[in-house]
């Protein structure tokens, strides 16, 4: 592997994490549990979309092969999807959504922060510009997160079984391979075990506020490193990438 | 007061929340205001099915940014309903319960992408016409509140037309794509503008109370004048047979919409009426637990401060 096509694998790493969560958000557009909520979530969906749209634009450039944003949505299949286990994850009732966006969100914003730094221009641009969406975004999960903690039995009880479920597929997050590796060296990737930590530190902490019991996992899911998924990606690729494929070469 | 009620309307004065005004005035503006909201927000359904299926990032992020300003137009009107002494409670009671109306038009299935550039063209396209009009509607939280939403639905038009031009020259499946969907919207979205003006029981009260300002049949008329040529333009067919334009009016004559099929969607048996209701009582009810912990955090939370 050399380096382009690590930052190559890299970049499409982040951008399919923002192209799958904000499918799923984007299905709340409509359904959300009060009005202001519903804006509110469509907005975060909308940020989030916007940064894989960026993140994909430049990874079609880093791969060189004349490949568009939509060419890398759209028509890529399920073993070429590098998003974590996580983001695919059903929403659920609104307890697991928030959970799930918390979960990314405080990933995201330790993630986003240090790839600021990156020697690679685009990509430090690209973390500049998100952060100030992801500081908002923490703050609307994590209020929802106290909330629901701290609010009746029911909402308690809701986040805890999400937490609970959720939980095995944190630790992807984490992961590092031979692209980080290499790329870390080129000072452009994060490493990951100080954004563990902060994420760990941060999140203990909440749950803890939100008197939601930390669940002990033995074993965390992994594979999307690999290109390995839970069940539910093929779906989600089906519904959204359809179209595109029905009609190939279709401009819309 | 009376009097001074409607001197001044008859100066074209605004009426504000704190003014006295006609009991039947303040009932046929909370039942207008209060309907004109519950469309947006029934009208984020039939767009909405789309996201999940539109066929670029661009295309997606559009219709998702369109779909949330349909859902913050439904706010301003749901606060400017609020104004004359409604609450948002009473408002979505009746919704769910099948008592408020809204538009008729988001009681048809969007079957095909091309249903999303339709909806943008010609519906938005459409509501336009009323909308303008209502910018200078006597009540003033409503007038303002529609200059504001005016501003952002002319560019959903744009870019419903915008769709729809993707589609109108791209691949032969494309064109079909958009014929069919012209085919289906063109009648619903004519009868978006209501009734006849002989048939139109509220509107010559509405206008007289400087409401309304024109009638269902010069709106509808201008809308017709208007779109013919983009269609055109498009190479689309409008399907009515009877579409010609008459030298002597200056405007084109068209074919009679179906009034009985209208009368059928407003009484609840359109295609989507009982899917569109009951997705948004689905929405409502599976929301109260999220909104009952969030009342119930705010008061033990101000219990704390209070007691600090």
């Amino acid at each position: 592997m050399n380096k382009q096509e690590a930052l190559f694998s890299y970049t499409l790493r982040l951008a399919d994490n923002g192209l799958i969560l904000s499918q799923r958000l984007a299905a709340w557009t409509g359904h959300g549990p009060f009005l202001e909520e519903d804006l509110a979530l469509t907005n975060i969906a909308l940020d989030i979309l916007g940064q894989a749209k960026s993140l994909l634009e430049y990874a079609g450039q880093v791969e060189g092969k004349g490949r568009s944003e939509d060419d890398l949505a759209f028509l890529r299949g399920e073993r070429e999807f590098y998003n974590t286990q996580l983001v695919e994850q059903p929403n659920g009732d609104y307890a697991k959504t928030i959970a799930r966006q918390y979960f990314v969100d405080v990933f995201d914003f330790h993630f986003y922060t240090a790839l600021a730094n990156s020697k690679d221009e685009t990509l430090a641009g690209i973390a500049a510009k998100s952060i100030k969406e992801i500081t908002y975004h923490v703050r609307h999960s994590g209020s929802w997160m106290l909330r629901f903690g701290g609010g009746t039995e029911e909402s308690k009880q809701r986040l805890q079984d999400a937490v609970n479920d959720l939980w095995r597929y944190t630790g992807e997050q984490f992961e590092m391979n031979e692209v980080d590796a290499l790329l870390i060296k080129e000072g452009i990737a994060v490493d990951m075990t100080a954004v563990k930590a902060a994420w760990d530190k941060q999140v203990i902490n909440i749950l803890n506020e939100a008197s939601i019991t930390t669940p002990l996992v033995a074993v965390m899911q992994t594979g999307s490193r690999q290109g390995k998924h839970t069940e539910h990606l093929g779906y989600i690729l089906a519904e959204m990438q359809y179209l595109p494929r029905v009609i190939p070469g279709a401009k819309w | 007061m009376e009097e001074w009620f409607d001197a001044k309307l008859q100066k074209n004065e605004m009426i504000e929340p704190k003014d006295w005004m006609p009991d039947n005035y303040r009932k046929h503006l909370i039942r207008q205001i209060s309907q004109h909201a519950h469309s947006e927000i029934i009208g984020m359904l039939p767009e909405g099915n789309w996201i999940t299926r539109a066929p670029s990032l661009r295309a997606k992020i559009v219709l998702m940014a369109k779909v949330q300003d349909e859902g913050g137009h439904g706010l301003y009107l749901y606060t400017a309903a609020e104004t004359l002494g409604t609450s948002r409670e009473e408002v979505l009671d009746a919704l769910h319960t099948g008592k408020a109306k809204y538009s008729s038009i988001f009681n048809y299935p969007t079957l095909t992408w091309a249903d999303i550039g339709m909806v943008g063209w010609l519906v938005d396209g459409a509501a336009i016409m009323n909308q303008v009009m209502l910018q200078r509607t006597s009540y003033g939280p409503y007038s303002r509140a529609m200059v504001r939403i005016c501003k952002e639905e002319s560019f959903h038009q744009r870019q419903g037309y915008e769709s729809v031009c993707h589609l109108a020259f791209g691949t032969p499946e494309q064109k079909a794509m958009a014929q069919d969907a012209l085919n289906r919207w063109w009648w619903p979205t004519l009868m978006m503008f209501g009734p006849t003006d002989d048939k139109s029981p509220n509107s010559a009260q509405a206008i007289k109370w400087k409401i309304k300002r024109e009638s269902n049949d010069q709106l509808r008329q201008r809308f017709v004048n208007q779109t013919v040529s983009q269609a055109e333009y498009l190479g689309l067919t409008i399907p009515d047979p009877d579409l010609k334009w008459n030298e002597e009016r200056q405007a084109y004559d068209f074919g009679t919409p179906n009034w009985d099929e209208f009368a059928a969607v407003v009484a609840g048996n359109g295609p989507c009426n009982k899917e569109r209701l009951a997705a948004r009582v689905k929405a409502h009810n599976e929301g109260e637990w999220v909104r009952a912990a969030a009342t119930a955090y705010a008061l033990k939370k101000n219990e704390v401060m209070s007691a600090a």
